[in-house]
């Protein structure tokens, strides 16, 4: 399958985009697209082109070169008709302080044109959803970091966009409020189709959320796919664990299983990393039985997307595309 | 579909609505912002009756100076103030990712500066009429003078805040230094015709001074130009206010500032 060609309708689709600061090029010619209903992760290390990107798809900069099309409409020549269909909870923003919780989403819903009687019905099941029923008279500069993230995402849902972009959306939160931000994108895009462009450093929140994720590195897309796809491109990376009973500590010549395998000691045990994680674990087994060895723990892993993001983010862009596409 | 770039009707109803909505939310967070009441309201009050202390004339005559003053002062206040205050508070991106176009947004500045300069203005009006033997003879030119001045100063606040600073006081500092030169060649505290050769040829280009003009013949006194240059220039002012602080919000943000 190629990955840039998702089987369903595009919502985004950005083609050639290019943003350039002075000399530096932060965005360099990048090509995806974005399907309806899918959550889609933009993955990168700092500095790397995701902010930039989500500036321009979000109309907030223009591209230097490329187009990008929402829901249809061309960013450029169609800017607020693109942006009815968006609902954006930027990196850095915030709420008004001055405004009560009820006021910054009836603010948001009045901007987007959302009628009264639809905006008012919507912003009562967004509260409450959020936790924020209790507090609608509260002022913006009265709440929490965690509350005021909700209060930012309410904002962002009360026109029913058809995408939501999510910028960081849990960096700096306690676990009940992460858990509640990540509850809540899972079944908008489950009930209502909901599109979600999420970037973030959590990479295990990616993991979990998305079903495509694109890497950005030095302004180029290094790698798209859905995670499991990028999990399986790192096949050096499938490793075995084992622990032995009582710690004991198994001969050196016993864990060594020859070229294309690397052996790493841990704190309660051992890593094998190898391609056939498999065969390693049955010949270990054996192994430790003609040695006379317990085994107390014994799991073959495949690689996380971190080390996938790590080892492609750690390399020339287009060895890892190359690597990635072929 | 067209990517043709037009205005549409549809397109531009939605877009007024849009400035609307903006200027009632400059409205609710920005009037009672301490550095608008103190560049707004007591900077002027405290700068007139400095200048009246001295002068020797009626306390009648006071009177229209003191009402182009103010409206001047108040109505170019919270323009400068909202954009630098909004990328500070970091609510700017939001406001500029929205449906709103960034001339709603600016159009929704001016509206949200304009009335706040024009009631403003009524008190040293209402005290005027109340204890001096001050009467206004043409309602009609001292509404002009009044609403189309609280515009016009209104887009010159706008023009202010197009910096790429997200530090209020720095462009405050800039406004101020902008708008105390104007007061002088505006025929607020020297009538016209006592102006040396230079000031009259300033005066065309202060929005001030057609305001002011229109509001002294509202109140009896001879008028410097006719009353529709002083409507149109003061349109006129206003559209070139908003065209060029629309081009430099424009370059900001192209500049990914």
């Amino acid at each position: 399958m190629n990955p840039l060609v998702p089987p369903a309708i595009p919502i985004i689709e950005a083609r050639g985009l290019t943003r350039h600061y002075g000399d530096l090029v932060a965005v360099d010619r990048i090509d995806f697209i974005v399907a309806r209903g899918e959550v889609f992760g933009f993955l990168g290390p700092n500095g790397a082109g995701k902010s930039t990107t989500v500036r321009m798809l979000t109309g907030y900069i223009p591209a230097t070169a490329g187009t990008i099309t929402v829901a249809g409409y061309n960013l450029l020549s169609h800017p607020g008709a693109a942006r009815r269909h968006l609902g954006v909870v930027p990196e850095e923003a915030n709420v008004y302080a001055d405004l009560t919780v009820r006021q910054n989403i009836m603010l948001m819903a009045e901007l987007h044109g959302v009628s009264k009687e639809e905006r008012t019905q919507r912003g009562k099941e967004l509260v409450e959803m959020f936790g924020l029923a209790e507090r609608l008279k509260q002022k913006g500069r009265q709440l929490s970091k965690g509350l005021r993230q909700r209060l930012m995402l309410c904002m962002a849902l009360v026109s029913d966009p058809d995408m939501l972009f999510l910028d960081e959306p849990t960096s700096g939160l306690d676990v009940a409020s992460s858990r509640l931000i990540r509850e809540v994108i899972t079944r908008m895009n489950q009930t209502q189709g909901m599109t979600v462009f999420l970037t973030t450093h959590n990479i295990e929140e990616a993991d979990e959320l998305c079903h495509r994720v694109a890497i950005i590195n030095k302004g180029r897309i290094a790698a798209i796919d859905t995670p499991r796809a990028l999990r399986a491109t790192l096949q050096s990376r499938r490793s075995v664990e084992v622990r032995f009973a009582q710690g004991a500590l198994p001969p050196e010549s016993m864990l060594n299983f020859g070229m294309g395998t690397e052996t790493v000691k841990f704190a309660q045990g051992f890593r094998i990393f190898g391609a056939a994680p498999g065969l390693i674990a049955q010949e270990l087994a054996n192994r430790a039985t003609a040695q006379g060895l317990h085994i107390e723990h014994l799991s073959t892993l495949e690689p996380s997307l971190e080390e996938v993001f790590i080892h492609i983010t750690s390399r020339g862009v287009a060895q890892t595309a190359e690597e990635i596409h072929v | 579909m067209s990517d043709k770039k037009y205005l549409s009707p549809e397109t531009f109803l939605w877009q007024a609505r849009a400035a609307l909505v903006v200027a009632k939310k400059n409205v609710m967070i920005y009037y009672l912002k301490p550095p608008v009441i103190t560049f707004g309201v007591i900077f002027p009050l405290f700068f007139y009756l400095a200048f009246a202390a001295g002068h020797a004339g009626p306390v009648e005559a006071m009177v229209p100076g003191i009402t182009s003053m103010a409206l001047f002062f108040t109505a170019s206040a919270v323009g400068p103030l909202v954009t630098p205050w909004e990328r500070q508070a970091k609510t700017y991106e939001r406001l500029v990712t929205s449906p709103a176009s960034l001339s709603a947004i600016l159009a929704g500045d001016v509206l949200a500066g304009a009335p706040f300069g024009i009631v403003l203005s009524l008190l040293p009006l209402a005290i005027g009429l109340s204890f001096t033997e001050v009467h206004v003879v043409s309602v009609l030119q001292l509404v002009l003078g009044l609403a189309f001045g609280a515009l016009a100063f209104s887009a010159l606040g706008v023009l202010l805040s197009s910096p790429a600073s997200d530090t209020p006081s720095q462009v405050m500092m800039l406004s101020n230094l902008v708008r105390l030169p104007v007061i002088f060649v505006s025929g607020v505290f020297i009538p016209f015709a006592q102006m040396p050769a230079w000031g009259r040829w300033l005066a065309p280009l202060s929005p001030l001074s057609y305001s002011a003009d229109l509001i002294r013949t509202g109140f009896g006194e001879a008028n410097y130009f006719p009353a529709g240059i002083d409507v149109a220039a003061l349109i006129g002012f206003t559209v070139v206010f908003l065209w060029v602080a629309h081009l430099l919000h424009r370059r900001t943000r192209d500049r990914g500032l």
